[in-house]
């Protein structure tokens, strides 16, 4: 894969457009709506619900090939069917529009079965009538910190890059923190109008352990008081401008410089608002605002050190109105925090602070509802007597339904400031499976699946949502042509191309919206907005006819293979793979030949691959271990369909299955651009073991696996993967991982360190990447690694040809 | 940094992981991580010094050539010559002991120079001095034995800001013809020093205030035993059996020494000779009154005082009972526990419902709770059950002391005790007027 890439007139970035959605594209699915919950704070209402939507799923089934087969039939067909998926929606916007948006959902509100709304917040009693009025469900409160915490522990299991650390002078602001695979313990910090400090220890144990009552509700209260300012975001506001040292007396307004024994400069403040005593001028109000921010901001911060140290915490989570994404008071705190611990304890937010109360009340009210079924439709109907218990799923964020994170500082950008005030979204999917940790990972806590990051990393950035950008009429083109037989799939894919476009130009200003901005992220994006218009499988029949085809020279090319010497086969083996994942329509380089021209061959390819010694190049290491015993079992993530799956990669487990290795095949859940799925690739390779005995028995004796890597992206995050998978890793006892492609090898898992044997093997299809990495295109990148301390034994004779 | 050579190197009673810190340069704390960290290193941000402040060293060299001016007799007996003075000059106040001998002898009185005499006359025959200076007779201690003299201990004060007059009088007084040694701590011991010698042609010896706090605090408990100067609150959740009664404080290690002065300074002090700052705040006696100042337009501690004692805080701030009717069973917050300082005025028509008195009131126990609950973590993490308040924020400040009292005692639940100091302010000086007679 790789960014897709047709080339199309630069579309114009029109930034005057109202970014104020019209409800129904808020409230969305509220037919099916079934389960709610509500967090009424001091401004915001967050507003949570489940629903249950049907989209296009793109479906392959084998023909009966018993019957006769003529030439030019397909292997499989594709149908387009139905299926049902399940929801979480989160909505926030402020408390004036509450009674709009209760019309609007009773309005809405038709299949629900629905009685209860479960609430929360400060504001939920003052609202509760008008909610029981208005929705004739009955409003059940819930404890604010409850839910608080669940909400919190489910989006930092579910969320990748939900906490970050805040720089304010970093070349990005906002520095991503991986996903712990345990997230407990750790201190949350809740500033509200007072502050709450909160030992999390597991799911269900959690403790207040302490708290001030100074808080946001004296940042507010107080300033009100002293510059006359109503609004909370004016008081940051002004704080932002003003000159605190004008009103604190400083260290060096007392010792004429620094302290020097106890190590207190100059500058720090010995006594907040120590200069009003004296000072005959009057205090301006910036400087008072600046002046009574700071004081509240260290404070905070150093009975949150006090509190972090007696509990032995190093993980601390801030939150609350106070917080909300203002930068200004992620800069104080994060000053104290660093100040007072000298940088041993980091300040963390969250993406989604502002919703994790409503999150948590929602959760608390589906674990009690036993009436609220999961739909099912992938045969897991067996779970559907139980329980609706979220915490047994895993959530993904769908980046096409929700609006991301946004800065709220004082000097933000016009497409910011016309958001501010508006609606703000969350979306989670529920996902098939449940994901977790590849479990060969070296170091699960450090992994970070993507190779670069294009939030940090400028010119990149540029380059990559240019890319994007570029290919979008491809896209749009592709989408339409996968649906002839629907007339409205002209309008759907300019929908797409819309949204797709605005997601662009979004990241582009805010490049941290969703997480650290990524090569993965955008291609994940793009498959999230394209299935948000119905488009499935783009390439369901442009894979279908490159399986046929390549399909028709699987035999001619084992053959010609097993003509070769041990060691030329090895070779041909690895170009041959390496060649097959040349024939890749996420790549632009590539997509431009193969339009122009389909008979560019299998052997062209070999012939355009670079020269050994190619750009990372250690098959000289791999050859020497292949003369060594076989692996017990090798992972193989695959990549795309037709020549890259079957000339490529077939061959090459043949070869490892003849050594005595199993082989396990994981292929994506979903489809992704060309990508194989396990769909497609069982159907595949049914066909291949009628017609090559290795594989027919390999497949028979269970030596020859196939699973879901649970994922549906170009990339690959092996940090979320289908939690079969990781079984089947284990029992097997896998010792070797191969890791195919530009986008699992390249932009994602180039540095991932594994504790067996890996393989990455990739061709560079992109020239602006090829020069990044000192090559040029169609360089090849193979990448054997052995973790350090790993032995294996020295082979005592060369085998011979094992067919 | 160059100002403090006078006092640099002979912290010997700082834990040797804040000395560390202490001869490093100024970079922003943010980026001085290091691999060692031990629950001392917590400075605060605010640095907080101020007031107060006593008993420190100084280095030998510096004794030499300071004492080579001090008269024969004086010498002749191992003690400087009077006056002996002790002063501290904090961000907000100016205090000073003065040791006034009782036990002159006819032959000293003939001695005695005149500019001597008459500084005794003016300091003892008055309680005020100009507009501001104060004499604070009721801690006067009599009858006082110090390097073999008995005498009385004198304690005045008068705000930071009128130093420039103070420096006139003692110029006009010709305190410089008497070759003294003015022992001073304070950060504006350092700010002033050159002030000193220009103004006055006087010679600071400058001395650590945290060593002279120290100092100060331990040798007005040894030496002062009737009446104890060391006092806490009996049954102070009970607000009608709640009464002051004096505390013996033997063996005093290890004790919190909470010094509120502008700001806040917080010690943990293991023995005479060793202890460590341990963190501070920057909400002190100097936010309080700022505030106050802001606040109501008054213009004076005192009168901030007062209007704080007629206030009302409840209406000013907002209680956990104003958001969940009752107490918060759940975390077993009672419903009277301030959840939001100021959390009322938020919401306009609360901002003009209430009075300037209310508003004193609101800021008096914000800020008084606030150090309270700093000191009671600090407490815990330090593993410390006895602490000590000091500072000129609780002069005359009955309501701060009760309620850190209560604080101390309530959300310990009974751990912790809070003591007090009748000398408050004082101990800074006294630690410099020791450093004169017993250099350390």
């Amino acid at each position: 894969m790789a960014a897709e890439c047709q080339r199309v007139d630069r579309s114009s970035h029109s930034m005057d457009k109202s970014i104020t959605l019209p409800p129904d594209e808020i409230f969305r699915n509220l037919e099916n709506a079934k389960r709610f919950a509500i967090d009424i704070g001091g401004s915001l209402t967050k507003l949570a619900y489940y629903s249950t939507f049907q989209h296009k799923v793109a479906k392959v089934r084998s023909f009966d090939h018993t019957a006769k087969e003529s030439e030019g039939d397909p292997l499989y067909e594709i149908s387009m069917q139905e299926e049902v998926s399940a929801r979480l929606h989160f909505i926030k916007f402020e408390n004036a529009y509450i009674e709009t948006c209760l019309d609007f959902i009773k309005d809405h509100l038709v299949n629900t079965d629905t009685k209860v709304i479960k609430a929360t917040g400060g504001g939920a009693h003052k609202f509760k009538d008008l909610i029981e009025k208005k929705l004739k469900l009955r409003v059940d409160k819930e404890d604010e910190m409850t839910c608080l915490i669940k909400g919190c522990n489910f989006v930092l299991r579910n969320i990748p890059h939900e906490a970050f650390v805040y720089a304010k002078h970093a070349d990005s602001e906002f520095r991503f923190q991986n996903t712990q695979p345990d997230i407990f313990p750790y201190l949350l910090i809740n500033i509200g109008s007072g502050v709450s400090i909160v030992k999390v220890e597991s799911e269900d144990k959690f403790e207040r352990v302490g708290g001030s009552s100074i808080g946001g509700g004296t940042f507010w209260g107080l300033g009100a008081l002293l510059t006359k300012t109503k609004r909370f975001d004016e008081l940051l506001q002004l704080a932002s401008k003003g000159q605190h040292t004008s009103v604190d007396m400083l260290v060096k307004d007392i010792y004429g410089g620094s302290y020097g024994s106890l190590g207190l400069t100059g500058d720090l403040i010995a006594s907040s608002f120590g200069k009003c005593a004296t000072a005959d001028k009057e205090s301006s109000k910036e400087d008072m605002a600046k002046s009574l921010l700071h004081m509240i901001s260290n404070d905070i911060g150093q009975l949150a050190c006090l509190y972090a140290r007696l509990h032995n915490l190093t993980r601390v989570y801030f939150g609350g109105f106070f917080i909300r994404g203002h930068p200004v008071t992620m800069h104080t705190i994060t000053y104290s925090i660093n100040f007072f611990t000298k940088g041993e304890v980091q300040a963390l937010f969250l993406r989604h602070e502002g919703y994790l109360g409503t999150i948590g009340a929602f959760l608390k009210g589906a674990e009690e509802d036993t009436s609220l079924m999961p739909p099912h439709t992938l045969g897991t109907t067996a779970l559907s007597h139980i329980r609706f218990d979220p915490n047994q799923y895993s959530w993904g964020e769908n980046y096409a339904g929700s609006s991301g994170l946004m800065s709220v500082s004082p000097d933000l950008n016009p497409m910011q400031r016309a958001r501010s005030g508006t609606f703000d979204m969350l979306e989670m999917d529920r996902l098939e499976r449940q994901l977790v940790n590849l479990p060969l990972l070296q170091d699960p806590s450090s992994y970070v699946p993507d190779t670069v990051d294009l939030s940090e990393d400028a010119l990149a950035r540029e380059y990559w949502l240019y890319c994007f950008e570029e290919a979008l009429d491809g896209v749009v083109k592709r989408a339409v042509a996968s649906q002839p037989d629907l007339p409205e799939a002209v309008e759907r894919a300019e929908k797409f191309r819309q949204k797709y476009r605005h997601k662009l130009q979004t990241l582009r200003h805010q490049p941290f919206a969703y997480g650290s901005l990524t090569v993965r992220s955008l291609l994940d994006t793009r498959e999230h907005c394209l299935n948000e218009f119905n488009f499935p499988d783009p390439y369901s029949k442009i894979k279908q006819r490159e399986n046929d085809m390549a399909l028709r020279y699987f035999q001619k090319a084992v053959k010609s293979l097993e003509l070769l010497s041990w060691e030329q086969r090895q070779f041909a083996l690895v170009k041959g793979l390496l060649a097959g994942n040349v024939f890749d329509w996420g790549a632009k380089a590539v997509s431009d030949v193969l339009e122009s021209d389909p008979e560019f061959g299998f052997e062209q390819a070999k012939r355009q691959l670079e020269e050994r010694p190619w750009l990372v190049d250690s098959y000289d290491q791999w050859l020497e271990r292949l003369k060594g015993p076989p692996h017990k079992c090798a992972l193989f993530f695959v990549d795309n369909s037709g020549i890259d799956i079957i000339l490529g990669v077939f061959p090459f487990i043949r070869e490892l299955l003849c050594r005595g290795t199993e082989v396990v095949l994981a292929s994506n859940s979903s489809p992704a651009l060309n990508d194989v799925t396990n769909s497609e690739l069982q159907i595949l390779t049914q066909r291949i073991a009628e017609m090559d005995l290795v594989i027919q028995s390999a497949v028979k004796e269970d030596r020859l696996t196939l699973v879901q890597s649970g994922s549906s992206s170009p990339c690959l995050d092996l940090s979320r993967l289908d939690k079969v998978l990781a079984g089947v890793v284990r029992e097997r006892h896998t010792d070797l991982v191969i890791i195919e492609g530009m986008g699992r090898a390249i932009h994602t898992n180039y540095y991932a360190m594994l504790s067996c044997e890996s393989l990455k093997m990739a061709v560079i299809k992109n020239s602006w990447l090829a020069d990044r990495l000192g090559g040029k295109l169609f360089s090849v990148v193979f990448k054997y690694e052995v973790p350090l301390g790993h032995k294996h034994t020295t082979p005592d004779h060369v085998p011979g040809t094992t067919s | 940094m160059e100002q403090l050579n006078g006092c640099q190197g002979k912290r010997k009673s700082v834990d040797m992981e804040n000395e560390d810190e202490a001869v490093q340069p100024a970079v922003p704390p943010a980026l001085q991580s290091g691999p060692k960290h031990e629950r001392s290193n917590c400075n605060s941000t605010s640095g907080n010094m101020e007031t107060s402040t006593a008993g420190g060293s100084v280095s030998d060299e510096r004794r030499t050539s300071s004492s080579c001016r001090q008269r024969i007799d004086s010498l002749r007996k191992n003690r400087p010559p009077f006056p002996w003075f002790g002063m501290d000059i904090g961000g907000t106040l100016v205090k000073l002991v003065y040791f006034e001998p009782k036990d002159i002898t006819a032959e000293e009185e003939q001695e005695e120079v005149e500019n001597l005499k008459s500084i005794r006359r003016y300091l003892t025959s008055n309680i005020a001095y100009g507009q501001t200076g104060i004499r604070d007779v009721h801690l006067e201690l009599k009858d006082l034995t110090l390097c073999g003299r008995t005498g009385n201990l004198h304690f005045i004060r008068f705000p930071t800001q009128d130093l420039p007059v103070f420096l006139q009088m003692v110029r006009n007084k010709h305190f410089s013809s008497l070759h003294t040694t003015l022992c001073a701590t304070g950060g504006g011991a350092f700010k002033f020093e050159l002030d000193f010698r220009q103004m006055a042609d006087l010679q600071l010896l400058k001395l650590d205030e945290l060593d002279c706090l120290v100092r100060g605090v331990l040798y007005i408990d040894s030496a002062v035993s009737s009446p104890s100067g060391c006092y806490y609150y009996e049954n102070p959740t009970d607000p009608e059996r709640c009464v002051q009664k004096p505390f013996l404080l033997e063996n005093p290690y290890p004790l919190l020494l909470v010094n509120i002065g502008s700001g806040v300074s917080i010690l943990a002090v293991y023995s005479q000779n060793n202890y460590k700052r341990v963190t501070g705040t920057s909400l002190g006696g100097g936010t309080f009154l700022g505030l106050c100042c802001l606040l109501t337009g008054c213009s004076s501690f005192e009168e901030a005082l007062e209007m704080a004692s007629q206030g009302e805080s409840t209406r000013v701030d907002k209680l956990v009972r104003d958001i969940y009717g009752g107490d918060y069973e759940r975390f077993g917050l009672p419903g009277w526990t301030v959840a939001s300082s100021f959390g009322n005025m938020m919401c306009k028509e609360k901002r003009e419902s209430i009075s300037k008195e209310d508003l004193a009131r609101a800021t008096l126990v914000s800020i008084t709770n606030n150090i309270g609950s700093i000191t009671r973590m600090v407490a815990l993490n330090e593993n410390i059950e006895r602490v000590v308040f000091v500072g000129n924020f609780l002069r005359v400040n009955t309501l701060s002391m009760k309620l850190l009292a209560y604080a101390m005692d309530y959300w310990s639940k009974g751990q912790l005790k809070a003591l007090f100091l009748r000398h408050e302010g004082y101990f800074g000086a006294v630690g410099a007027l020791l450093e004169l007679l017993n250099p350390s």
